[in-house]
Parts: C-alpha cells; sequence; structure tokens
C-alpha cells in the first residue's frame, strides 16, 4: 500500500499586512497506511495550518502535497473539493455541524457526497450511529445534543465517506473529561480497524493514542518519532502512594 | 504507610493481612500491592511508638493471630495528619535543572531534551491509558486516582511547551 499522505517542503506564508507571516516553514511529512499521527507543539507553532492545508481547507503557498499517490496541491478548487469529498475526513474542535439537518442526515450526506448509492450512504449512516450509540438521536437537530454527543456526530460524519484519512483539529479541544472519554474510545477504535488519522492536539491523553508524534515549532518539524509502548505494567510503576 | 494503617485502624481493629486486604479493596489496581512484611514491619514500629497495641486472640488449630488496635496517640497523630493542608505536588525539577544547565556542558541542546521528554511523557500517559481502560468504571477510588495522575501528566507537558517557548 502507499503512503496516504505526503508532503515535501509545504510552505504557507500569510500575507494580510505589510509583513509576510511564514507559518509553515518547509515540512516534510509522511503518513503510512494506518498510522495515527498526533502533531503537537506550542500555539503559533502552525499545527492548525498544516493540517488545514492537509484538507484542502487552506491553501499552499509553495511544496507539494499527495493525498494516497495523487497530487492535490495543483488541483483547481473544485476537483480538490471533489477528491476531499472521496478521501478526507475532517473533525473540527467546533463540532461544525449543519444546524438545519437533523443529527442522521449530517451523518448520511457525506457518504452521498462521495458518490455512495443512497441505500449504501443509509446503510453507512445507521451502522456509525448504532456504533457511536447515537442511533436514538438520529432524528434531533444538533442544537439539542451536548457537546460530547455532538462531537460524535462529527466524528460519525467524518468517516462516513471510508476516508483514506482522518484529520482532526483539536477533537477534544472543547469537552470535559467524560466526553473526552468517549472520543478517545471511539478513535482507539478506529485506529485499531485500520484508519489513518492525523491530528493536531494539545491533549496528552488523546495524543497517546498516537503511533507517532510530530513536533513543530515556528513552522517546522523539530521532532519525529514514536511514543514507545511499554507492556502495560502494574500502577506502581506510574501512581506510587506512598 | 504509617498513616494510612493507623486510618484503617480507627474504622475498626485488624490484623495484618485483613489490612492488606483493605488497601486492595479500597484503592483497587491503582494502588501498588502492598507488600505483607511491610505492612507487619510498619505496625511493630507502630507499636513501639505506641499509636496502636495488640491483643493475641486464640484460634483452634492455628497459632494464635494478632489484632490491632488504635490508641489515644494513634488518633491524635491521625487527627493531625488528616486536618493538616497537604503539601502541592512538586514540579519536576530534575528535568527542569538538566534543561537549563545540560546546554552548559555541550552535551545536548535544549530542543532534543524537549522532544525526547515529551515522547516519555506521552509513553506515560498511555501506560495510564490502559490502566484506565483496564480499570472497571464501578472502581471510583482507583479512576480517580488514575485520572490524577493524567491531569499531572498533562501540565508537565504543558510546561514543557512553556520551557520550549521560552529557552530553546
Amino acid at each position: 500500500m502507499s503512503t496516504v499522505v505526503k508532503t515535501v517542503n509545504l510552505v504557507k506564508i500569510y500575507q494580510d499586512g505589510a509583513v509576510p507571516v511564514p507559518a509553515v516553514r518547509g515540512v516534510d511529512l509522511q503518513v503510512e497506511p494506518g498510522e495515527f499521527i498526533a502533531i503537537m507543539g506550542p500555539s503559533g507553532s502552525g499545527k492548525s495550518t498544516l493540517i488545514h492545508m492537509l484538507g484542502g481547507l487552506d491553501t499552499r503557498t509553495s511544496g507539494e502535497i499527495w493525498l494516497d499517490g495523487k497530487r492535490a496541491d495543483t488541483l483547481s478548487e473544485s476537483a480538490w473539493a471533489l477528491l476531499r469529498r472521496k478521501k478526507v475526513g475532517f473533525v473540527f474542535q467546533f463540532f461544525n455541524l449543519v444546524a438545519n439537518m437533523t443529527v442522521g442526515d449530517n451523518v448520511e450526506l457525506p457518504a452521498l457526497l462521495a458518490g455512495a448509492s443512497p441505500k449504501v450512504a443509509r446503510e453507512r449512516r445507521e451502522s456509525l450511529l448504532g456504533a457511536l450509540n447515537l442511533t436514538d438521536r438520529a432524528d434531533a437537530s444538533p442544537a439539542k445534543l451536548s457537546g460530547g454527543e455532538q462531537q460524535r456526530v462529527a466524528l460519525a460524519r467524518a468517516l462516513a465517506n471510508q476516508p483514506s484519512v482522518l484529520l482532526a483539529d483539536e477533537p477534544t479541544g472543547n469537552l470535559d473529561s467524560r466526553n473526552t472519554r468517549d472520543v478517545l474510545r471511539l478513535l482507539s477504535e478506529v485506529h485499531k480497524e485500520g484508519q489513518t488519522i492525523v491530528m493536531v492536539t494539545h491533549d496528552a491523553r488523546v495524543a497517546s493514542l498516537a503511533d507517532r508524534v510530530v513536533s513543530l515549532f515556528d513552522g517546522e518539524i523539530v521532532d519525529d518519532g514514536r511514543i514507545s509502548r511499554r507492556r502495560t505494567g502494574t500502577a506502581g510503576e506510574v501512581i506510587d502512594l506512598r | 504507610m504509617r498513616l494510612h494503617l493507623l486510618a484503617l485502624l480507627a474504622k475498626e481493629p485488624a490484623h495484618g493481612y485483613e489490612l492488606k486486604q483493605a488497601l486492595e479493596q479500597t484503592f483497587g489496581s491503582a494502588y501498588p500491592s502492598p507488600n505483607i512484611g511491610q505492612i507487619y514491619v510498619t505496625l511493630g514500629r507502630l507499636e513501639k511508638d505506641g499509636l496502636v497495641k495488640a491483643v493475641d486472640v486464640e484460634q483452634s488449630n492455628r497459632p494464635n493471630k494478632k489484632v490491632y488496635y488504635l490508641t489515644a496517640k494513634g488518633r491524635d497523630v491521625l487527627t493531625t495528619w488528616v486536618d493538616e493542608p497537604t503539601e502541592g505536588p512538586r514540579v519536576r525539577d530534575e528535568f527542569f535543572m538538566k534543561l537549563v544547565l545540560a546546554p552548559l556542558t555541550g552535551i545536548a541542546d535544549r530542543m532534543a531534551l524537549i522532544s525526547r521528554q515529551r515522547r516519555h511523557y506521552l509513553s506515560l500517559m498511555s501506560d495510564l491509558n490502559d490502566l484506565l481502560v483496564h480499570t472497571p468504571p464501578t472502581d471510583r477510588v482507583a479512576t480517580l486516582l488514575i485520572e490524577g495522575a493524567m491531569l499531572h501528566l498533562q501540565a508537565d507537558l504543558d510546561w514543557l511547551e512553556r520551557c520550549q517557548e521560552d529557552l530553546a
């Protein structure tokens, strides 16, 4: 299988005023199938800009972006939108659900947009809502849901088109600890099933689920390595009450 | 563990093995499994200091067992422990000392130290995640302990980021 996401010397320079502000300065990143990558770094280090560029939500200044072996950054906006519908799922910190559609329709829509038949899209919707314990919320409006439920819907929606890569920008940034736990469990499940994930996060609980952590500083990668898994030790190694 | 044993004895007199079981039942998987030998040694010291007393209880077909109970002095010590505010957690000063001093030695640069430490913290967090997954939600005490350890680690990571912004 080929690399799912690849960037080559990716650069983003914002030019709002007179002074150009480099946000991402030459990032080379490769994400293999099934990998879960956490992107960390201080605010202003370029994390969000990077992930937005990967999802086609922001344009690059220079460099290359490849999705599933296909060059994406040179595509027209509409061609990229098509590619995104098929290959990318995106979860934002503030859910971004469509307010005047039901929960179920929010989840079904991306599958339809990606070209699934109505029957397949409906099946996908049912199975995702079931897996996320949201079946009885299918006909509700998103506004009626708690933050944790909305984020679960957002996750279901992002997975509806069976994306090559799930991109997430601080998906637990706005949740309390109980809701965070739900989202953690789901991410860990879809990762086990082979979903490739690239996630920006400050939350160490979320980041520790990843296989690899990429640290950004000043728009550059300063560390890229695996998170070592020790055997599940006794609790006494991590918690010492004596 | 002196004060933990005193607290358990404040509830009711008990012998050493019952105290071990009580610790395990109360703290669940999050407590480093107490060693029975250590419990007896601690009880011996508490007895010597006059904080507990022991009585021999006869058992049929078995050697007598020692049942311990709290003395008035022991209760005073326990009350003082409970009533006093507890010291806050110390910061990870050893890493901070490395971070400040290492560049002077030329052995390592700060960015590399911070990156390595971040991965180490995440690996610890991953252990805690596993532990939490394997702890039944009904075990409230163990769950809270693990969550507490996670919050401390999160603070360590946030602090690491601050160090990176200001020092690296």
